[in-house]
């Protein structure tokens, strides 16, 4: 075997400008957990481990005869849905929710796995009835997407149930969701808006509080987004430079390596490198909506155009959070955040990208 | 599953559908986009200068300041609980855990390290947090803070400090009063946040449990202080750069008077029961007392598991609040609230009498229901009824005017529900009619039902504390009030003292002539001929009371032991009071458990009490009045 068609095998199936970006991203993300978890050679390996392991299911998707797709979505759908019935049981409560599930010989978070089954399912499912699709079929899928985000919201995981929700309104919006049906949610939306404020657990009101005026509760519910501002502010254009960064070295910020690693980049490469991410995520986005608009059938635009803007929404809620401009809830930097779950579904998202962009001509009937 | 084939007109429309919603996604993209960047901007560079100054140049740390917790004092200002600082040796708060337990086994070389302390530190480093320090071990003495001192520069991160402790200098005592302060649980946390005060609370703070302490937790916290320093670039601090000082907490005047509680303590010796004594003119409680209590410094470094095992298991269980939370059947301290009940109605009158044989029948029924006294009590009124406590009038009377009347007149008194004492954790009690038991046990109420409950022996359950509302409210004589153990709030800022003011519960509304009736009655019971005779003899002042026998039919919760068996089957001694009788200042319920006759086993305490209170003396403090 040459060296040629090594590269053949490993290469054929990748969009390789994407993956270029991809791991890109990754080499910040070393970088900056590296500084983040001060110099801890072990949650590096660790992270190292994770990012391979992702990788590796990533080619495998992309190689995945495309067919396969179509195929698996539904009773992906259904496994992903037990699952999380069952934890809702048996699951181990940590931090106050139940989200995992120990199955003997794995522990998993059903609720990660539904990021990928709710948009293959949902998609299927307008292609299948594409010629004839109607009001009903909308519905139908409303109803779908709606069951595995209320289980989620239960666990209770606000920032995995927005991710879910926000992959299948996408599929649902593109699908050809009629204008009018979407204004009628969105009216209604506004004029719950009230009523919802009322229905709020003090500590949800107390969330919403803390984002109009941190400084009510430094050390509780304002703590984060006052330190993480201080981080990023104090940063400035060119950053303290690498492990300089004080806030997170003297342990000024918690979640420095998971959910507020954002503050930590932006607090040691400032400006500057925050642009240098903001291209590549660009660049990953550009390149995912290109691949969604020349795909060829239906369900292959719309799995490849809700992949692409659930992407966006990781990374616009996650910053979101960091600055300050949303309340905080649960969602990692997509490719940077520690932790193995969203590095693994995030690439097993953009390797259907790859999937689709590859079997353009192929399926074009 | 094959999809459909397509037809590709459908399509093409289909395309062009998706690349306007496509452009349109591709705006609110750019939009989003555009707030994130102005946002980013605006920290990293428009307030650049301002957000440097704060991370850069001042590295604040923000360090918790706990405020002092208010105390709690008596009606003459005796103290019944108070602050004291000690020192303690604290361990900053560590990133990695690594040579935790090093650093303590050096220390426990030099101070004593206990294995309570290990357990407690154990549980302190599960619940820690980035700000607060961890308490290797609290109050030492003088010489071995000069022994750590000396040793110091072998520990570089463990610090002398010093917390304030609380100290209620009558212990056990006050136990069941005051309640204690404990460490915050997460359903402690949990509930704070939900009434929005998770923020006054860090993960390893205390707070009051139980008792008044726990009653008036909002008061006594104050609220919490931050200092912020200035560390350097090792985390090490330099400066305070400003204080937010915390506001200590306020403090509590009680209407309880110390001297009852310890005249009740001594009376009582070892036995189990519960005494509560309030005033009839507003409700104030005087005394509260449940005996056996508990140590409450056990509680306040956080309690071992040992230790609680040990309280738990015990077989006086002595952390069941009995003045609150015991249930009892009244026995025949309820025959006055009845007797009243048969005169209000119409179905007695003062000149009324019956012949008893020593039983009662239900017409139509063998069965007879018997009276303590084997041979009857010949002719008796309503007034002999109560002197000599006949059972048989009241079985009559309980057959005479029916469930539903003896069921109005007890919730009049306040039995059946919660009197609304301010300590958490009171039982309801029960005041028995049909459709309780219907509900209940899905049976029919029987007339023999009614019966048993004329003389305190049914269904009815009550608490001391209602029985002492309830016989209160007989002393009033037109309202029952709402018991109230704390007086005056004092904001220590300002030492402003707001009172409590007494809170009606119900107004009786009863003719003066049938209070009379009774008021007379309870008297005689007191003197020669009556069942309290002799715990009333020699006293300076007269007294108004009614004993009661309650049968104990249930060993609810004890464990089987053959050598206390028989004394835990003895019926439970109760006694009902109030003195002096002409203008009543305070009204009593004392309950012995398994104490046998309540004229013997329980008058004699109401009598200790009765004579520490109303006999003049000098006055310990001024009155915070």
């Amino acid at each position: 075997m040459t060296l040629g068609s090594i590269r053949s095998i490993l290469l054929k199936k990748m969009t390789v400008s994407m993956l270029v970006a991809i791991l890109a991203v990754f080499g910040i993300s070393v970088l900056v957990l590296f500084s983040a978890s001060q110099g801890s050679w072990e949650k590096l390996s660790t992270h190292l481990v994770n990012i391979l392991v992702a990788i590796v299911l990533m080619w495998c998707i992309a190689n995945l005869p495309f067919q396969y797709l179509h195929r698996i979505a539904l009773p992906l759908y259904f496994v992903g849905l037990l699952l999380l019935v069952l934890t809702m049981f048996i699951g181990d409560a940590s931090k106050g929710a139940q989200r995992w599930l120990d199955l003997g010989f794995v522990r998993l978070q059903p609720s990660e796995l539904m990021k990928i089954a709710v948009p293959l399912t949902l998609a299927w499912y307008f292609d299948r009835y594409e010629k004839v699709l109607s009001l009903s079929n909308f519905i139908l899928a409303m109803v779908l997407l709606v069951i595995p985000v209320a289980l989620i919201l239960e666990q209770p995981d606000l920032g995995t149930a927005i991710l879910v929700l926000a992959s299948g309104f996408f599929i649902i919006f593109f699908a050809g969701l009629p204008l009018r049906v979407l204004l009628a949610f969105v009216v209604l939306f506004l004029l719950a808006l009230p009523f919802a404020w009322e229905f709020l657990h003090e500590y949800q009101r107390l969330r919403v509080l803390t984002l109009l005026n941190p400084y009510a509760d430094p050390l509780g519910s304002g703590y984060h987004t006052i330190q993480s501002a201080i981080a990023l502010g104090s940063g400035g254009f060119f950053g303290k430079g690498w492990m300089n960064g004080t806030q997170s070295q003297l342990n000024f910020l918690p979640e420095g390596s998971t959910d507020f690693i954002f503050a930590v980049f932006g607090e040691e490469f400032g400006l500057l490198g925050i642009l240098v991410l903001g291209v590549l995520y660009g660049f990953i986005i550009y390149k995912g909506l290109f691949i969604a608009s020349l795909a060829s059938t239906l369900f292959a635009r719309l799995v490849a155009i809700s992949v692409t803007l659930t992407f966006f929404i990781y990374a616009f809620v996650n910053i979101g959070m960091v600055t300050g401009i949303l309340p905080v809830v649960g969602v990692p930097l997509p490719l940077v955040s520690y932790g193995g779950t969203s590095a693994v579904t995030l690439l097993l998202g953009l390797g259907i990208l790859m999937n689709i962009d590859k079997n353009r001509r192929l399926v074009q009937t | 599953m094959r999809p459909p084939n397509r037809s590709t007109r459908h399509r093409s429309s289909g395309i062009i559908d998706f690349k306007k919603r496509l452009g349109a996604t591709l705006v609110a993209l750019v939009i989003l986009v555009g707030i994130l960047a102005a946002r980013i901007i605006y920290l990293q560079i428009i307030r650049f200068e301002h957000y440097s100054v704060m991370s850069n140049d001042n590295r604040i740390k923000v360090v918790p300041r706990i405020p002092g917790r208010g105390m709690i004092f008596d009606r003459n200002g005796v103290v019944l609980a108070e602050n004291y600082s000690a020192y303690t040796l604290e361990l900053e708060p560590l990133e990695e855990e690594a040579d935790f337990w090093g650093v303590v086994d050096g220390i426990s070389n030099l101070i004593e390290i206990t294995n309570d302390d290990r357990e407690r530190i154990q549980e302190t480093l599960a619940r820690r947090s980035r700000f607060a320090n961890i308490v290797i071990r609290g109050e030492l003495s003088d010489e071995e803070a000069a022994i750590f001192l000396a040793n110091a520069y072998t520990f570089p991160k463990v610090k002398l400090g010093a917390r304030l402790y609380r100290r209620y200098p009558f212990g056990e005592l006050t136990s069941h009063l005051l309640g204690y302060v404990g460490r915050v649980t997460d359903q402690d946390l949990e509930d704070l946040e939900r009434q929005g005060q998770r923020s006054n609370y860090l993960r390893t703070d205390r707070k009051g449990k139980l008792g008044i302490e726990g009653y008036y937790e909002s008061a006594l916290r104050g609220k919490l202080g931050y200092d912020y320093v200035e560390v350097n670039s090792k985390g090490k601090t330099i400066r305070t750069i400003e204080s937010d000082l915390p506001t200590n907490g306020k403090n509590l005047y009680l209407s309880i008077d110390i001297r009852l509680q310890q005249a009740a303590e001594e009376a009582f010796g070892d036995r189990r029961g519960a005494l509560v004594a309030l005033d009839p003119n507003d409700g104030s409680v005087l005394a509260f007392l449940s005996k056996p209590g508990f140590d409450p410094v056990l509680f306040s470094l956080g309690i071992t598991r040992d230790n609680w095992k040990a309280l738990q298991s015990s077989p006086d269980r002595p952390l069941v609040n009995r003045a609150i939370a015991g249930t009892y059947p009244p026995g025949s301290t309820i025959k006055p609230f009845f007797a009243l009940a048969g005169l209000e109605s119409g179905a007695r009158t003062a000149s009324w009498t019956m012949s008893d044989p020593g039983y009662f029948t239900i017409k139509g029924s063998k069965h007879r229901f018997r009276d303590w006294k084997k041979n009857g009590h010949g002719v008796v009124d309503t007034h002999k009824a109560i002197v000599e406590s006949c059972d048989t009038y009241f079985y009559k009377l309980a057959n005479d005017v029916g469930i539903d009347v003896l069921h109005e007149y007890s919730r009049r008194f306040g039995f059946g529900s919660p009197t609304g004492l301010d300590i958490l954790g009171e039982y309801a009690g029960l005041a028995p009619n049909p459709q309780w038991k219907q509900k209940r046990f899905g049976q029919k109420w029987f007339l023999g039902d009614t019966i048993s409950v004329g003389i305190g022996q049914g269904y009815n359950l009550v608490t001391p504390t209602q029985l002492a509302v309830a016989t209160a409210g007989l002393a009033n004589g037109a309202n029952v009030f709402v018991p109230r153990i704390v007086q005056g709030i004092q904001d220590n800022r300002d030492q402003e003292l707001e009172l409590t003011t007494p809170l009606p519960m119900f107004s009786l509304k009863l003719h003066a002539e049938n209070v009379e009736l009774i008021h007379h009655a309870m008297i005689d019971v007191t003197r020669p001929g009556g069942t309290a005779a002799a715990a009333a003899a020699g006293a300076k002042y007269t007294f108004a009371g009614k004993t009661g026998t309650a049968q104990v039919f249930s060993l609810k919760g004890a464990e089987y032991n053959e050598a206390q068996i028989d004394e835990r089957l003895r019926d439970h001694a109760l006694f009902i009071a109030y003195a002096p009788a002409e203008h009543p200042k305070i009204a009593l319920a004392v309950l012995v458990e398994n104490g046998g006759h309540g004229g013997s086993a329980a008058a004699p305490i109401a009598r200790k009490v009765f004579d520490t209170y109303l006999t003049p003396r000098v006055p310990i403090g001024e009155d915070f009045r």
